[in-house]
């Protein structure tokens, strides 16, 4: 009879509290989550050597790959790149002048920062010499400062945005593998002079969305055309339902998406169910990766328009290389982005070799500015002033399910841009280290 | 801030559908956390876990098996009801009776092992799901294209709520399962079994989160992190109804998602956050959700 009390006691009190049990419980799960538990922090290669000082010399040359590793960004980066960065350093030989040399990854989950305390963290505490990747440009614009103020290297193969050899030049930073007005340059340009001169974006509300915009929106108004509007979404938006309206109820031409990974993909799917192409409409992805069509499928991709700095099937040597990386990848073929880790790393390791002082970021940079590259993805090279390498940009278009002979085989080239036109005139530049 | 009078008919009535049709999601998915809540006093962490295993598993049967949609319909929460009906059996009864804090944490990492386990395998990218013939294409509606899809949705839910709150609030089924909740030990003593009961209701929890999966895969990608970006939402949106009360979960989830679609119109900026504010303000007004018993 005690215990039955009891137990029914228990019952009645937990039930007379679940009411304010309830609003409280839902208040302890959301600080829960919004600790931001579903990220991985750093991920060292096992064996680190925890190296005190900032100097490292004669130590190790650490290299630390700052990626999105768990987020909408993570298959266009991510694990790919700290692969691609290993192959570097595998093909250079693992040392620098007798010093073994080491790669470390770490997620900053597209959030400033997150990001800005790992490369602080890496750079004050680990050694870490040089950051490579980092896919968001609103981390890449704060970790760019920070490389500046402790004279490391900043490799940036992931990121977007213009400003990162604009206003926001360091004479620490190389922006590696495409930006904003490439891309602008590239479809932008194409699809105005097939016909899409009336514009309406949805865009991804942080830096690289309204960078891209806004390039996209010169090229547009440079050629003639017009800019209808813009709807903006948050990162790692789900449901594009309502953008989408906004974008039909314009009637504008072309609906353009600033936006990449993640959200490009559901955009494009639902703007296939809400008949956007079939009204008479025409999609146009200004940011769009191997990664991207392969989560899609030929299906809805197809016909889509794309600029990009490299692809897996451009010619023998990137398809030797993309088998090896396919290979450590379950078959997934590298992006852009990926392969400028590679060959950013690769740049990097050569100039090294030849510095008197490897941890002088300025020196390294200097250097690698200094020397033109070369490498097996991007062939021959140089990199300017403002930071910015310079290579050809390549305007693909995506292939039908009838025309793809294999898996991963899904671009048609249509154009290739010169290196001499690709990306944005020095003399444009607002960057302060160009002289002119 | 647009001014709410000069936004044409059109765009509000497109937006007012959309809204009920992520009123659906949030409804469907609401209702199966009310569910497990309301009868196992559990606070069901592994909900969105289990709505991106439902599309899982649907992607994976047309992938390997070429069964398609319709099959995936029944056999998606078939399969994640039975995977739910293990984990009580085996973990989630053993903190039965202790306070709901601990059901809390264990679902809680059993969401990030679910999540991760998919996201090491599936990449974070997504995979593609495509809409059954039967439901391409869609109706001009002057004021909107509806997608057929969506429709279809909406109709779909709208049948599993109404359905699920038939049975437990107007059955003897139903009257079994509320009464094992209030008291188990004396409903127990007439005879019932109980546990049995409370297996099950997980398992029927567990499958309704998978069948919004399945719903969803055709429209949003078929990702590891989808059920994450939905679930503090629909947590808002049980809590506004009150935890524990069907109706209320059902009632919420539309409203909700019209809200928020309104929201969007008129100010989008703030259209991500006005689910939270308004569970603040009911919070603050009655605690209990607007459906919600204090008892």
């Amino acid at each position: 009879m005690r215990t039955m009390h009891t137990g029914q006691s228990n019952e009645v009190s937990a039930r007379a509290h679940r009411s304010r049990a309830g609003g409280f419980l839902f208040a302890l799960a959301v600080s829960a989550v919004l600790a931001g538990p579903l990220g991985c922090s750093n991920k060292s290669a096992p064996g680190t050597e925890a190296s005190g000082a900032a100097s490292t010399k004669g130590k190790s040359v650490k290299i630390g790959v700052l990626t999105d590793l768990s987020g909408l960004y993570a298959d266009l980066g991510g694990e790919g790149s700290v692969l691609a960065a290993k192959m570097a350093v595998e093909d250079f030989g693992g040392k620098v002048n007798g010093v073994p040399v080491e790669v470390i990854s770490g997620d900053h989950q597209n959030k400033a920062d997150v990001g800005s305390n790992l490369a602080r963290q890496w750079m004050d505490v680990d050694g870490v010499q040089v950051i490579v990747d980092v896919p968001s440009s609103a981390v890449a614009l704060a970790v760019n400062e920070i490389v500046r103020d402790k004279n490391k290297v900043f490799l940036a193969s992931g990121p977007g945005s213009t400003d990162i050899t604009g206003k926001a030049c360091t004479a620490n930073t190389i922006h590696w593998t495409y930006d904003t007005w490439a891309l602008a340059n590239g479809t932008g340009k194409a699809i105005v002079q097939e016909g899409g001169d009336s514009w309406f974006f949805l865009t991804a509300d942080y830096a690289f969305g309204q960078a891209l915009e806004r390039d996209v929106s010169n090229v547009v108004k440079a050629s003639g055309g017009k800019v209808l509007g813009s709807a903006k979404h948050p990162l790692n938006a789900p449901d594009f339902s309502s953008l989408l309206l906004q974008a039909q109820s314009s009637k504008a031409k072309i609906v353009g998406l600033a936006n990449a990974g993640g959200d490009t993909i559901n955009a494009i799917k639902q703007a296939g169910e809400f008949g956007i192409v079939r009204s008479g409409q025409k999609l146009a992805g200004l940011l769009v990766f191997i990664s991207d069509i392969h989560a899609l499928g030929l299906k809805t991709a197809q016909g889509l328009e794309l600029t990009s700095a490299f692809y897996w099937d451009h010619n023998p040597d990137t398809r030797t290389w993309s088998k090896r990386f396919g290979e450590k990848r379950k078959g997934a073929m590298p992006t852009m982005v990926q392969a400028g880790v590679y060959s950013s790393v690769l740049h990097y390791l050569k100039a090294a070799t030849v510095v008197p002082d490897p941890t002088d970021g300025k020196a390294v940079v200097a250097k690698m500015k200094e020397m033109p590259t070369d490498d097996p993805l991007f062939g021959k090279g140089t990199i300017r002033a403002d930071g910015r390498k310079i290579h050809p940009m390549y305007l693909y278009e995506v292939k039908a399910p009838a025309d793809s002979k294999g898996p991963w085989d899904y671009y048609t080239l249509r154009r290739e841009i010169p290196a001499a036109e690709a990306f944005r005139p020095l003399a444009e530049s607002e960057c302060p280290l160009v002289k002119k | 801030m647009h001014d709410p009078f000069s936004i044409p008919p059109q765009a509000l009535l497109s937006q007012l559908l959309i809204g009920l049709i992520n009123g659906s999601f949030y409804a469907l998915l609401s209702l199966g956390l009310s569910v497990i809540f309301g009868l196992l006093n559990v606070v069901n962490f592994a909900h969105g876990a289990f709505y991106t295993a439902g599309a899982f598993v649907a992607y994976l049967l047309l992938e390997h098996t070429g069964i398609g949609y319709w099959p995936a319909l029944v056999m998606a929460p078939l399969v994640v009801g039975a995977l739910g009906v293990l984990i009580e059996r085996t973990m989630l009864r053993r903190l039965q009776g202790l306070d709901p804090l601990y059901g809390l944490l264990f679902t809680f990492g059993l969401a990030l092992v679910i999540q991760g386990l998919l996201r090491i395998e599936y990449g974070s990218s997504g995979l593609p799901y495509q809409i059954p013939e039967a439901l391409e294409g869609g109706r001009d509606l002057h004021f909107m294209f509806l997608p057929n899809y969506r429709a279809w949705v909406i109709l779909f839910s709208v049948s599993i709520c109404l359905g699920t709150w038939y049975v437990i609030e107007r059955t003897k089924l139903g009257s079994y399962l509320r009464a094992g909740a209030e008291n188990p030990a004396l409903v127990q003593a007439f005879g019932v079994n109980v546990p049995l009961m409370t297996t099950l209701t997980y398992g029927f929890g567990v499958g309704l989160a998978a069948i919004a999966g399945v719903l969803a895969a055709p429209i949003y990608r078929v990702s590891p992190m989808m059920g994450a970006d939905q679930l503090i939402v629909v947590f808002a949106v049980v809590v506004i109804g009150g935890m524990g009360s069907i109706m209320g979960s059902i009632v919420s989830g539309f409203a909700l998602g019209v809200i928020e679609a309104i929201t969007k119109v008129i100010y989008p900026n703030a259209s991500d956050t006005v689910v939270f504010v308004l569970m603040a303000i009911i919070l603050l007004v009655k605690p209990a959700g607007l459906f919600g018993k204090v008892q």
